[in-house]
């Protein structure tokens, strides 16, 4: 079993705790407006539209699919910018044997590994046998996920991750059907239950002012979560949002939020009892 | 040759350098007469290996009077004081602190300042009162300023650890306080085991603002010598109640450049070079020894805090990544340190060579490492250009930072008496020292001996072994004088080894 696979990188200090490889797969369910990685929403499509704008030659067709040659390529990512499909062709498939061969020299200085996408439980059976693997080596096991899955219900994947960190994007269901494209509704009963089962790493939200009613969003859920750290505490990542990457039209209806509009709602989520609260 | 003339040259370029201090000035015109004037007889293959720049002795001068490093029994200092200093045992932290203070002032080494301030944490911490952990912080923080402003050296080196301690904990707080001051250096003796994750995590912190404390590899030094080890000086790990007499080194790539090939140099130029070089050795500890007063009446010795017997020679190397890079090139081979196996392997040759020519010598003294010298990796002098430290990849050559880390724990374990690496990190580090953390407990685990990292924002960094403020270099460079005696060896590094330009290590 192979997984499409965006990226990935040896020593990651931003997705979970301690110095961790991160593994970034393809494909999302959600398109959120605000992704600053919009090219690794859908597969590829094979329609060859950046072969030709490739200035490297590292693009071409063969049999009818587009295939990348990593060696020529100069990462200038002009078929990123060509693509109409929110894809790239720059991904690999590996196995999760695969994957462990390239993360053999940073096993021993790694905590464990965070999956991340793209919607990583898209490729759930992948997962299951990559964790188990990693799990042999007595390292950690995360995945970063947008909450459209219903992850305790699935007790073999459960059975081998040590936790989720989750979006909670939006409370509101309405707008989080206008940002995603998908209902609010599974998010919230996966963070609850996540935190009862002890396996919610952590909750990550994205300011985006006036497009989101954030305070929300930060005081609903932090009311529903608190109560529930006895197993651990849950951490709070507010995050800013940043343009970078962000197709149009959204770039040119979002702005990012002053650090006095971040403090402000980390103090909403200190006042409700999360004290593990980052802000970047 | 010693003239008149030569001397008077010498004393003049002291004594109108308007970028010495009046310590530095007589600090080193107390060494002119030591270089003109041989006290023991050298081979004129030594002095052929010395003139090639092939061996090189440190420029300790001819009549070594005290030995190099000196790492007392501060313990004995605790329970019985002093009789020469006159210091009762201390019982409370006023007097502990005082009393170090006072005993510090008087325990010389090649620089004239001390390189070993003790487990400091161990020897505060039983007179830290539980109602009174603030007052003992103002005590502390008192300490560590005066340390910074009268010891002007940063090979003097303070150890913490591996338990975690309030005085531990107080020292650190206070070094990230004070994170503009280069001394003391610290290193904690590191063993996941013993040392608590948060007190790690707080040294990682420390660390990135003002570059230190490293981390030592406990669980490996700990079980060095019969008695316990003190980290001294850059990262030398040396027999508390002892310490080296004296050091003197190969420069493995000056050797190269006279190999044939690596045969040539493994079979005949590194046996005769270390049998030369040991000879010398031998030669000068017999002097200190035998015809200089300090083993026979100074008080250090005469009261035990120190003893004869547990002082070793240590055997320097530089130059490995120059020295196999240019071996292969002379085979016409491609492949260079650090990035191919077949280099790694004859890096390994040599070194297994080196080691098995050291051991078989039989020394006379150094009764501590069983009558042998001991290896070490040497850092370098400021006038090295194109050397780089022990067996540490060139500046500009290093690996990914995981794959560089194995390298290291690769070559680590050749040295008994010191060797280390230097990572910094940029701002990303601070977000998440967890992280750094991880690195380090891979790295011991896998063998490496010694972690230095440092923050590329920090005034205070990691030269090759030793800490200058960047700040104190530009004085320097502009010809202004520093308090701080070896920031003038920091300026001919940065000038000479490209060490403004070591890879930053980013965590994304």
């Amino acid at each position: 079993m192979k997984a499409v696979v965006n990226k990935i990188i040896h020593t990651s200090v931003v997705d979970g705790p301690g110095n961790r490889a991160a593994i970034f797969l393809q494909g999302c369910n959600y398109a959120c407006g605000y992704c600053h990685n919009p090219e690794t929403i859908n597969l590829c499509g094979h329609c060859g539209a950046c072969v030709s704008v490739c200035p490297a030659g590292a693009l071409s067709m063969e049999d009818g699919k587009v295939v990348w040659n990593e060696d020529a390529c100069c990462q200038c990512d002009a078929c990123l910018s060509a693509c109409r499909n929110m894809s790239t062709p720059k991904t690999k498939e590996y196995s999760a044997q695969e994957i462990m061969d390239i993360l053999k020299k940073d096993i021993p200085f790694i905590r464990g590994i965070t999956v991340s996408g793209g919607e990583c439980s898209l490729q759930r059976d992948f997962l299951v046998e990559l964790f188990r693997l990693v799990k042999a080596k007595r390292k950690t096991t995360l995945m970063d996920s947008n909450g459209s899955y219903d992850y305790t219900a699935d007790e073999e994947l459960m059975a081998v991750c040590d936790g989720v960190m989750l979006d909670v994007k939006a409370w509101n269901e309405a707008e989080h059907m206008k940002l995603t494209g998908m209902s609010s509704t599974p998010v919230i009963e996966n963070a609850l239950k996540l935190a009862k089962a002890g396996k919610l790493e952590e909750i990550r939200t994205v300011v985006v002012p006036g497009y989101l009613n954030n305070r929300e969003t930060v005081d609903r859920i932090t009311k529903l979560l608190a109560p529930l750290q006895e197993e651990k505490p849950i951490r709070y990542r507010i995050s800013a949002y940043r343009p970078f990457g962000v197709r149009e039209p959204y770039r040119s209806e979002m702005r990012s939020p002053s650090r006095e509009e971040l403090e402000e709602l980390a103090e909403i989520a200190r006042k409700n009892g999360i004290t593990d609260i980052v802000i970047i | 040759m010693l003239t008149i003339g030569n001397l008077k040259n010498d004393v003049m370029s002291v004594i109108n350098n308007c970028a010495l201090t009046h310590e530095q000035a007589m600090t080193s015109l107390s060494s002119i007469p030591m270089n003109h004037v041989e006290f023991f007889e050298t081979t004129p293959k030594f002095r052929e290996l010395v003139e090639a720049g092939v061996l090189c002795t440190m420029t300790e001068g001819n009549a070594t009077y005290c030995p190099r490093y000196i790492c007392p029994d501060y313990e004995k200092l605790m329970r019985e004081g002093c009789k020469f200093l006159r210091l009762d045992p201390p019982t409370n932290l006023w007097e502990a602190i005082t009393a170090l203070l006072v005993f510090y002032r008087h325990i010389p080494s090649v620089t004239h300042y001390p390189v070993y301030l003790g487990n400091v944490d161990m020897m505060l911490e039983p007179f830290i009162e539980d109602e009174d952990e603030e007052e003992a912080k103002k005590m502390i923080r008192h300490f560590m300023f005066f340390l910074d402003r009268t010891i002007p050296d940063s090979y003097c080196h303070m150890n913490l650890g591996p338990e975690a301690t309030r005085a531990g904990r107080i020292i650190l707080e206070v070094q990230k306080e004070f994170k503009d001051n280069a001394m003391p250096s610290i290193t904690l003796k590191y063993d996941p085991d013993i040392t608590p994750d948060d007190f790690a995590v707080s040294s990682v912190e420390c660390a990135l603002a003002c570059a230190k404390p490293s981390f030592a590899n406990h669980k490996e030094y700990n079980q060095l010598y019969d008695v316990p080890y003190g980290i001294a000086s850059c990262y030398n790990a040396l027999p508390v109640g002892g310490g080296a007499f004296t050091l003197s080194r190969v420069v493995l790539s000056h050797m190269a450049d006279r190999a044939y090939n690596s045969e040539h140099l493994i079979e005949t130029l590194l046996p005769e070079a270390v049998a030369e070089l040991c000879e010398y050795i031998e030669k000068k500890i017999t002097f200190l020894v035998e015809e200089t007063h300090f083993f026979k009446s100074n008080f250090l010795v005469t009261e035990g805090f120190i003893h004869l017997e547990r002082f070793t020679g240590m055997f320097g190397m530089v130059g490995m990544n120059e020295c196999v890079n240019t071996l292969m090139a002379k085979e016409g081979k491609t492949g260079t340190y650090g990035y191919s196996e077949e280099a790694d392997a004859l890096a390994k040759r040599i070194l297994d060579k080196m080691t098995e020519c050291v051991e078989s010598y039989e020394s006379r003294f150094c009764d501590v490492t069983d009558h042998h010298f001991s290896l070490h990796a040497q850092v370098g002098i400021s006038e090295d250009c194109t050397i780089s430290p022990g067996v540490r990849i060139a500046i500009g050559s290093e690996l990914p930072l995981h794959e560089h880390l194995i390298h290291a724990s690769q070559f680590h374990p050749y040295f008994k008496s010191g060797v280390g690496d230097i990572f910094p990190f940029d701002e990303t580090a601070k977000r998440n020292p967890e992280a750094l953390l991880d690195m380090i407990k891979g790295g011991f685990e896998m063998g490496m001996r010694y972690f230095s990292t440092y923050g590329s924002d920090a005034d205070v960094i990691r030269i090759t072994g030793y800490l200058v403020k960047k700040s104190d270099i530009e004085k320097l460079d502009a010809g202004a004088a520093v308090p701080q005696a070896n920031a003038m060896w920091g300026l001919g590094e940065v000038k000479n080894s490209k060490i403004l330009e070591r890879k930053v290590r980013s965590l994304e």
